[in-house]
């Protein structure tokens, strides 16, 4: 079955849910902050959905969210038919974060076994499929080293192999290659895109500040207006998949990366956003 | 696709480097330790040239403790170490090795069981923030009270239970505990955010984030309180053995040492010299340990 034949037959099954979200937190000097405004999200299986917007719209904060990182004020928080806490306990999705976080002291193996590990599986199995994972993210022979001993850019591909090492049925990322420099970043844009394309109906929430980054991985963009953040709008991406360096080149990707702009910019222009 | 391009962000430097920078550090020790002998040796002879005074802005000083039976030359005291400790007796640096062996085990063996209690406190400390608020002063006033005060209590209670000689360990492990407990806890606590939410997001228990991330994230600190309480508890025994009545100790050799100092000196500095080379000795082997468990890079070093 062709890729985009698996796409379109995947896109079924609600895994994500958010009705009518809202967060606001108490920070120290009792201020309330509204970071989260009756947000409504659905996100099927197998799509790739990236969160846009301006910094403090609350996208990290409505990836915590789903992850159960943080709980909502109101609302609530479906992640593939269960609570969000109920899908932490049965650790359905992987998070990756901005910065690599990976544990110092553990080789870049044992980085990637940590979650099998902490999941109980037996040796043989966490070594085979860690060394199976740091392959698909091309770290192979790089097992033994240190994480001091690696750049940024393979750091954050050995944390993105600990998040797939147990499979999970959904990756969540925290802007993931926001401090990557621009050739390293798109060449873990093709490299993400390929993992995506392997994983089975895994479905991807990525959050970034990129226009370009998030037309070219998703299905689907959310634009959030600044805070409280709310969804300006959502954008279907319906360039042909699998994506490659041609996609960049499709007459729709400018049309679809405009579209995008105008939705960010529409919404700053409004609120006075000094981005 | 090119992955695998990328160069390590800071490789390991090459062995030459690190042999180089063992034989700067060796250097620059003897170069301190023979700077020091200098000082020690010049102001002696500065002292006797001007016979024992000295005079600043019109006010003389008597400076008469760099005389000879005040302050040994260095050499008197590296001859003394040859020179039989007590008429017709055995060397005195065979005494000083077998004191100080003896000496070094009463503090190995305080040093565990305050290494044991110091880590149990931090445990508990880290588990609990009501226990932590609850005991932590008292822990930290215990420290306060001077182990001289404590030390003969502790002989007399020990002697009352019949096991005198583990008056020496304990007092030694009075001083011991604290640093481990203090850094310890540091170390359990100060675990950076991300990688503690990392673990929630497995699902992992407390034990396993225990386990998998606090003990791995505190090694360094442990570690740095494990060589401060190495060399205390060389000390902590040595004190421990004044009131006890050990014979066989460092601690008595001192007192006896400095009970006949005026006869002579270099007995004295001698013995100081055993108890510092005792100290530093297990110094470098809990830093032999910390070397071999520790194999990552730290960034804080301590």
């Amino acid at each position: 079955m062709s890729t985009k034949a698996r796409r379109k037959q995947a896109t079924v099954t609600t895994i994500i849910s958010l009705k009518n979200v809202s967060k606001t937190f108490r920070i120290k000097d009792g201020t309330n902050v509204h970071a989260l405004d009756d947000i409504n999200l659905d996100v099927k299986e197998g799509e790739f959905v990236s969160l846009i917007g301006p910094s403090g719209c609350g996208k990290s904060t409505l990836l915590r969210l789903i992850a159960d990182l943080v709980q909502p004020t109101s609302g609530t928080v479906t992640v593939n038919g269960k609570s969000a806490a109920q899908a932490r306990k049965t650790r359905d999705s992987g998070f990756v974060f901005q910065n690599a976080t990976l544990y110092d002291w553990r080789t870049v193996l044992k980085n990637v076994e940590l979650p099998l590990e902490i999941m109980n599986f037996p040796r043989e199995e966490r070594d085979r499929r860690a060394r199976e994972m740091l392959e698909l993210v091309e770290l192979k022979g790089f097992e033994n080293k240190y994480p001091w001993q690696l750049s940024g850019g393979m750091q954050q591909r050995v944390s993105i192999a600990r998040a797939l090492a147990f499979k999970p049925r959904i990756l969540l990322m925290d802007e993931p290659f926001g401090a990557l420099d621009e050739m390293t970043r798109e060449r873990m844009n093709n490299e993400l895109l390929s993992i995506w394309t392997e994983f089975h109906e895994m479905s991807v929430m990525f959050v970034t500040h990129s226009i370009a980054e998030a037309v070219y991985l998703s299905t689907k963009v959310v634009v959030l207006s600044p805070r409280p953040g709310r969804i300006a709008e959502v954008i279907d991406i319906h360039l042909p998949q699998p994506r490659g360096p041609e996609t960049r080149d499709h007459d729709d990707y400018f049309h679809l990366t405009s579209q995008v702009r105008h939705a960010l910019r529409g919404h700053m222009a409004q609120h006075g956003f000094d981005e | 696709m090119a992955a695998n391009t990328a160069q390590p962000a800071s490789p390991r430097p090459a062995s030459p480097r690190i042999e180089w920078g063992q034989f700067r550090v060796l250097f620059i020790s003897i170069l301190i330790v023979a700077a020091l002998g200098l000082f020690w040796e010049g102001g002696k002879a500065f002292a006797e040239a001007n016979n024992y005074t000295l005079t600043i802005a019109g006010t003389t000083i008597d400076i008469s403790l760099f005389n000879d039976a005040q302050l040994p030359h260095l050499s008197d005291i590296a001859r003394a170490f040859g020179e039989p400790a007590q008429r017709n007796g055995e060397p005195l640096y065979q005494m000083l090795i077998s004191a100080g062996l003896f000496t070094l085990w009463a503090a190995v063996q305080g040093f565990v069981i305050g290494g044991v209690i110091g880590f149990i406190l931090a445990l508990i400390f880290a588990h609990s923030r009501l226990m932590q608020r609850g005991l932590l002063p008292y822990v930290v006033a215990s420290q306060t009270v001077p182990i001289l005060a404590i030390a003969p209590m502790i002989v007399i209670w020990m002697g009352r239970a019949g096991n005198v000689e583990l008056a020496v360990p304990i007092i030694a492990a009075y001083l011991t505990f604290f640093p481990v407990t203090i850094y310890t806890l540091r170390g359990l606590t100060s675990v950076p955010q991300t990688a503690l939410e990392l673990m929630q997001t497995y699902a992992a228990s407390h034990i396993q984030i225990l386990i998998k991330l606090r003990l791995p994230n505190a090694l360094p600190q442990i570690f740095t309180a494990l060589k401060i309480s190495a060399t205390s508890s060389v000390v902590g025994a040595i004190i421990g053995e004044l009131p006890s009545g050990i014979q066989n100790g460092l601690g008595i050799a001192i007192l006896n040492f400095s009970r006949y100092y005026n006869q002579s000196p270099p007995r004295l500095f001698a013995t100081i010299v055993a108890a510092g080379l005792i100290g530093m000795l297990f110094f470098a082997a809990v830093a032999l340990v910390e070397r071999l468990v520790i194999r990552w890079h730290v960034n804080e070093s301590p």
